[in-house]
C-alpha cells in the first residue's frame, strides 16, 4: 500500500518539474482545437451540425488523456535505461504494488492534462450542460486515463529501448485517436470505418464524454461505460502480467 | 554469510557462468574479480533475487534468495553497476523513496537518512535534484540509500568506476569504515586491482563463467609467482582483450531529450 502511494507521489513530482513536458503536451490539443475547430467550423455548421467546437472539445480532451497515458507507460523504457525502474524492481515489494503505483500514477498525470485542455476548451468558447456534467465527464476521463496507462505499461513491459517506439506510435496510438470519432461524428460512416470505430476503446471514451458534456451520445453511456471498465480491466491484467515478466 | 554451490547461468547459447562455488564469511569484505564480460555482474545477480540460476544453489544469511525473495531483500543492499537514482528527484527524496519501499519504521527515517547523508558528504547538497549531480556524487548517494535498510550484506558493483581518485580513496574509506565499525559484510566488484588488494581480505578471480583462483591476495600472488594483484590477475586470466557488446544507451539518450527536454 504505502509502495503504491509513495511511487504515485513519485510520478506527480516528476510531471510537476517538468515544464517543457507540460507545455510541449498541450501545443498538439491547441492545435487540433484551433486549426480544426475554427477550421471546419463553417462547414460543419452548413451541413446542419451545429458548432463543431462543441462536437470537437470533448475529442481533443480524450485525445491528450490518450496520448499522455500511453507516454506515462512508456516511461517505463526511461526508467529501465536509465536504471530507476531496478531501484524498485528489488525492493522487498510485490511486483503487482510497483505496477499498481506507476499505474495510478501515470492515470493522474493524464486525467490532470485532460483538465488543462478543458480549461483551454472553456476559454476557446466551449460551453457544457450545467454543473451536474462534469462528475460523469470525470469519470470519463479517468477510465481513459487508465485504460491507456496499463496499455503503455504494458507495450513498454516488453520493449526493452526506444526502436519500437515510432512503431507503436504510428500503427497503434495514431489509429486509435482516429479512428475514435474524436474529429467526426460516427454516425452514417462507411461500413469499414464504422467496424473500425466500434472495436476502438477510445470511440467510446469519446462517446462518454460528448454523452454527458453535451448530450450526444452515439453508442449510449450505459454501453460506453460497460465497454470502457471491461477494456481498462484487460488492459490492467494484461499489463500486470507483462510488467511481472520484466527481467533486468 | 553467503554460500554459492555449482551455480549456472546460461542465456541461450552462451555461458554466462559456469559451475562456480565459493563462501563469503559474515563481516568480511570479498571482492570479485575478472575481466569485462566474465559473468561477475550475471552472479550477483543471481544472489540478489533479480536472476533466476540455471542450475546451483545459492544461500544468503542462511536463506535462498530464489525461494525466500522478499526476506532476502531486505537483508541486503546493492549498488548497481549502472546507475538507479531518480535523476528528477532530489538526493533526500531518492532516500525517502528507498526507505518507504523498504519499510523502514518512520521513527527512525529522519534520523537515519541525516546521518547517511552526512556521513557521505552529501548533506549540505539533500535538497538538490540529482541530475545536478557530478558522478561522484550520485555514486556516494546510491552507497548511502543502500545503506539505509541497515542490510547486513552490500553488494558493490564497480562502485568506484568512472571516479577520480580523491573520490574513489575517499569511497573505500567509507565501505571499510562501515565493514569494521558496523560489520557489514561487502561483496565487491572492480577493475582496479590494486583497490581490490587494498580493501579485500580475500578475492575470488572468474574468467570466461568460471573461477580461476580464489584466496587472500597475499596467496594469489605467492601462488602466481606475481609483485602486485594485478600482475597475479594478468597471469590468471592471460592479457587478451574482451569483446563487450555495445549498448544502445546513447542512442536513448538523444531520444529521450527530443522527447521530454530533460537530461
Ligand atoms: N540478459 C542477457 N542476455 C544475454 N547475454 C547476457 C545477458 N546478461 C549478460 N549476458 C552475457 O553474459 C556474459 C557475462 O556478463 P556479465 O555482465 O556478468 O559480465 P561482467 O563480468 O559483469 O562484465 P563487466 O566487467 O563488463 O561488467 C557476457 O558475455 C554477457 O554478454
Ligand atoms: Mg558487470
Amino acid at each position: 500500500m504505502n509502495a503504491i502511494y509513495v511511487l504515485w507521489v513519485r510520478q506527480l513530482k516528476r510531471y510537476v518539474r517538468s515544464r517543457a513536458r507540460i507545455v510541449a503536451s498541450l501545443g498538439q490539443p491547441m492545435l487540433f482545437l484551433l486549426a480544426l475547430g475554427f477550421g471546419f467550423g463553417p462547414i460543419f455548421r452548413r451541413a446542419g451540425q451545429g458548432s463543431y467546437i462543441q462536437f470537437l472539445a470533448p475529442g481533443v480532451i480524450a485525445m491528450t488523456i490518450l496520448f499522455a497515458a500511453i507516454f506515462s507507460g512508456i516511461e517505463l523504457i526511461w526508467d529501465r535505461q536509465f536504471g530507476f525502474l531496478k531501484e524498485t524492481l528489488i525492493a522487498p515489494v510485490p511486483r503487482i504494488a510497483i505496477m499498481l503505483g506507476r499505474t495510478l500514477g501515470g492515470a493522474t498525470v493524464a486525467f490532470v492534462q485532460g483538465l488543462i485542455v478543458l480549461v483551454i476548451c472553456l476559454i476557446a468558447g466551449f460551453r457544457f450542460h450545467g454543473i451536474a456534467a462534469v462528475p460523469a465527464a470525470f469519470a470519463f476521463m479517468i477510465l481513459i486515463a487508465f485504460m491507456f496507462t496499463a496499455l503503455g505499461t504494458g507495450i513498454a513491459s516488453v520493449m526493452s529501448d526506444f526502436q519500437g517506439f515510432q512503431l507503436v506510435m504510428n500503427f497503434l496510438v495514431m489509429p486509435i485517436f482516429f479512428l475514435s470519432g474524436a474529429l467526426f461524428p460516427l454516425s452514417n460512416l462507411p461500413k469499414i470505418l464504422d467496424v473500425l470505430a466500434s472495436i476502438d476503446p477510445l470511440s467510446y471514451g469519446v462517446d462518454g464524454m460528448r454523452g454527458s458534456l453535451i448530450g450526444l451520445a452515439h453508442f449510449g453511456m450505459t454501453v460506453d461505460i460497460a465497454v470502457l471498465l471491461i477494456v481498462t480491466a484487460i488492459f490492467l491484467s494484461a499489463g500486470t502480467y507483462l510488467f511481472s515478466r520484466i527481467q533486468l | 554469510m553467503i554460500r554459492v554451490q555449482n551455480l549456472v547461468k546460461t542465456f541461450g547459447n552462451i555461458q554466462a557462468v559456469r559451475d562456480i562455488s565459493f563462501e563469503v564469511n559474515a563481516g568480511e569484505i570479498f571482492a570479485f574479480l575478472g575481466p569485462n564480460g566474465a559473468g561477475k555482474t550475471t552472479t550477483i545477480k543471481m544472489l540478489t533475487t533479480l536472476l533466476k540460476p540455471t542450475a546451483g544453489t545459492v544461500e544468503l544469511d542462511g536463506l535462498d534468495p530464489t525461494v525466500a525473495q522478499g526476506e532476502a531483500r531486505k537483508r541486503f543492499g546493492i549498488v548497481f553497476q549502472d546507475p538507479s537514482l531518480d535523476d528528477q528527484l532530489t538526493a533526500y527524496e531518492n532516500m525517502e523513496l528507498h526507505a518507504a519501499l523498504y519499510k523502514v519504521p518512520r521513527q527512525v527515517r529522519k534520523e537515519r537518512i541525516e546521518r547517511l547523508l552526512r556521513l557521505f558528504e552529501l548533506w549540505d547538497r539533500r535538497d538538490d535534484e540529482v541530475k545536478k549531480f557530478s558522478g561522484g556524487m550520485k555514486r556516494r548517494l546510491e552507497i548511502a540509500r543502500s545503506l539505509l535498510h541497515t542490510p547486513k550484506i552490500i553488494f558493490l558493483d564497480e562502485p568506484t568506476l568512472g571516479l577520480d581518485p580523491q573520490t574513489r580513496n575517499q569511497m573505500w574509506t567509507h565501505v571499510r569504515k562501515l565493514n569494521q565499525e558496523n560489520g557489514v559484510t561487502v561483496f565487491l566488484t572492480t577493475h582496479y586491482m590494486d583497490e581490490a588488494e587494498r580493501v579485500a581480505q580475500r578475492v575470488a578471480i572468474i574468467d570466461h563463467g568460471r573461477i580461476v583462483a580464489q584466496g587472500t591476495p597475499a596467496q594469489l600472488k605467492a601462488q602466481t609467482n606475481a609483485d602486485s594483484l594485478e600482475q597475479a590477475f594478468l597471469v590468471l586470466t592471460g592479457s587478451s582483450i574482451r569483446d563487450e557488446d555495445a549498448t544502445s544507451l546513447d542512442q536513448m539518450r538523444s531520444i529521450a531529450r527530443m522527447f521530454s527536454g530533460r537530461r
